[in-house]
């Protein structure tokens, strides 16, 4: 069983400054065993973090804490070393399901919420710009007046995206934000991803159970397993962009961490 | 095209056929009922139409139908909205909402008079008691279909409760708000008639006792054409704002 490897293990930028730690932080719903136990983790600034893990590992629930949509039932969670209380104004959330309002059009989804009274305060030329920009970037410009009903579920994802880059997120939180796509459509959106946080500087932690989007989009792999959930495998990923030009490297990667699902079954895992 | 106008008129056409043979058949035997023939009554509409009483009645039927709509509204909406949220209230009042529901408003009628007095009172209480209930529920229904994600999405903007009900919960019920106010309103519209034939001086149920006092008997079924014509009005009105919010949606 492999003990977590030091997380401090220095990488090369993205950012050495924290966006976002997480110390020994643990959660149990009431009446039941722990989802996640002791958990440490540190996002660096402008990182693409991927958290990779089996279905019921509680990585969709470490991501809601770290969010601050849930209370740790211990531990601390700190967002640019402030004690986080509740989701933080420079965070934003990107769900499996675009989850857009469908009685607002493209625009004013991708607005929505900007104007609510725990946001920074902003004017409305200011919103509008950045919503433009962000729809922009996203592929969306034109289809602004269109409504939800009348996009596709790619199309629906990035409406979904654009509303969380206008909120200009120092962290973005990313639950399976593509699995619900086809192939063609979550490839599009794994590179789209990857060009938007760069060019907005912000980090993300990305929650997949997808081996291969973790390869193309992580800067950073956690592996999560175990019952409860604990993680217990990191990779550095510096593989230049675009990766699919490095099909050795990423094979390689991709076999690694196979091997470390592997061994993380045979040894059901229980943490020392 | 042709059948979607052709049909219906025939239909109607028909009907008004039916109508005539009806009461010339019956009028051989009983001769005042040839005084409830279409050509009399459509007559009596034509006169009705420009004489400005008719329209004061119309007048204050459809502003009883607002109020008793509105406070409908500002019943089955809050309470509605509480029955999809607190599965504690939802317990505690749905037998009772159910066993309400399906009394006849009218049963009330007695009392409301008694209570309320004898005027509009008894007759907005009437009205809005028997609309609540389409409103409430669905509403109530509304709740409870909400997307859990929009709820989330609104935590994660560290929505204050006013940023959720107001810009999440309340447009996200519309639809089914709307649907109700539509079932609301085919029942505001049909317990109006006996309800305004009782104790108050005008409106189109009263209109229809005092044709029937006055032997008007054309003018009597004028009234029930222009009864019928307005709420068929009303119920397309309340079908298009529905479809138009859907349309949006």
């Amino acid at each position: 069983m492999n003990a977590p490897q030091s997380l401090a293990s220095g990488l090369a930028p993205p950012g050495t400054e924290t966006a976002l730690s997480a110390e020994s932080v643990s959660f149990a719903y009431a009446g039941t065993g722990p989802i996640f136990d002791q958990v440490s983790l540190t996002i660096r600034r402008r990182e693409i973090l991927c958290l990779l893990g089996g279905s019921g590992c509680g990585k969709s629930t470490l991501l809601r804490v770290l969010a601050g949509l849930e209370t740790p039932s211990a531990g601390r969670v700190r967002f640019l070393g402030q004690p986080l209380a509740r989701p933080h104004p420079r965070s934003a959330l990107v769900f499996q399901q675009a989850s857009l309002l469908p009685w607002l059009n493209v625009f004013d989804n991708a607005r929505f919420g900007l104007d609510f009274k725990h946001q920074p305060a902003t004017d409305a030329d200011t919103r509008r710009v950045r919503v433009q920009a962000a729809l922009d970037a996203v592929g969306l410009s034109g289809r602004e007046q269109a409504w939800p009903a009348q996009l596709s579920g790619g199309q629906a994802q990035r409406v979904a995206l654009a509303r969380a880059l206008a909120r200009e997120p120092e962290l973005l939180f990313a639950d399976e934000p593509f699995s619900a796509l086809d192939a063609i459509t979550r490839a599009e959106m794994q590179s789209l991803l990857v060009e938007v946080v760069h060019r907005w500087h912000a980090a993300v932690l990305l929650v997949t159970h997808d081996i291969d989007e973790a390869i193309l989009v992580a800067d950073r792999i956690l592996l999560m397993s175990g019952q409860p959930g604990r993680i217990s495998h990191e990779w550095p990923v510096d593989i230049p962009h675009p990766r699919e030009r490095h099909p050795a490297t990423l094979t390689a990667l991709r076999l690694q961490i196979l091997a470390a699902l592997r061994e993380n079954t045979a040894a059901i895992p229980t943490h020392p | 095209m042709p059948s979607r106008i052709l049909l219906p008129l025939g239909g109607l056409a028909l009907a008004a056929l039916l109508w005539a043979a009806g009461t010339a058949v019956l009028a051989a035997n009983t001769p005042i009922l040839a005084h409830f023939a279409p050509l009399e009554a459509f007559r009596a509409l034509g006169r009705l139409v420009l004489d400005p009483i008719l329209w004061e009645h119309i007048l204050v039927s459809l502003q009883r139908v607002a109020v008793g709509l509105l406070f409908a509204l500002a019943i089955g909406i809050p309470a509605g909205v509480l029955t999809g949220i607190s599965r504690l209230f939802a317990a505690a009042t749905t037998p009772l909402f159910q066993f309400l529901r399906m009394i006849s408003p009218l049963s009330w009628m007695p009392i409301a008079v008694m209570v309320l007095g004898v005027g509009d009172a008894p007759v907005y209480f009437l009205l809005a008691f028997a609309a609540v209930w389409p409103i409430l529920l669905n509403t109530a229904a509304g709740v409870t279909q909400l997307d859990r994600n929009w709820l989330l999405l609104a935590r994660s903007l560290s929505a204050t409760r006013g940023e959720t009900i107001f810009r999440v919960i309340l447009p996200g019920i519309t639809a089914h708000i709307l649907s109700g106010v539509r079932l609301a309103i085919g029942i505001i519209w049909i317990i109006l008639v006996p309800a305004e034939m009782l104790g108050v001086s005008a409106g189109l149920g009263y209109f229809i006792l005092d044709a029937r006092d006055r032997l008007a008997y054309p003018d009597l079924m004028a009234a029930i054409l222009i009864i019928g014509f307005l709420g068929f009005l009303l119920d397309h009105g309340a079908r298009w704002l529905y479809q138009r919010w859907l349309h949006r949606a």
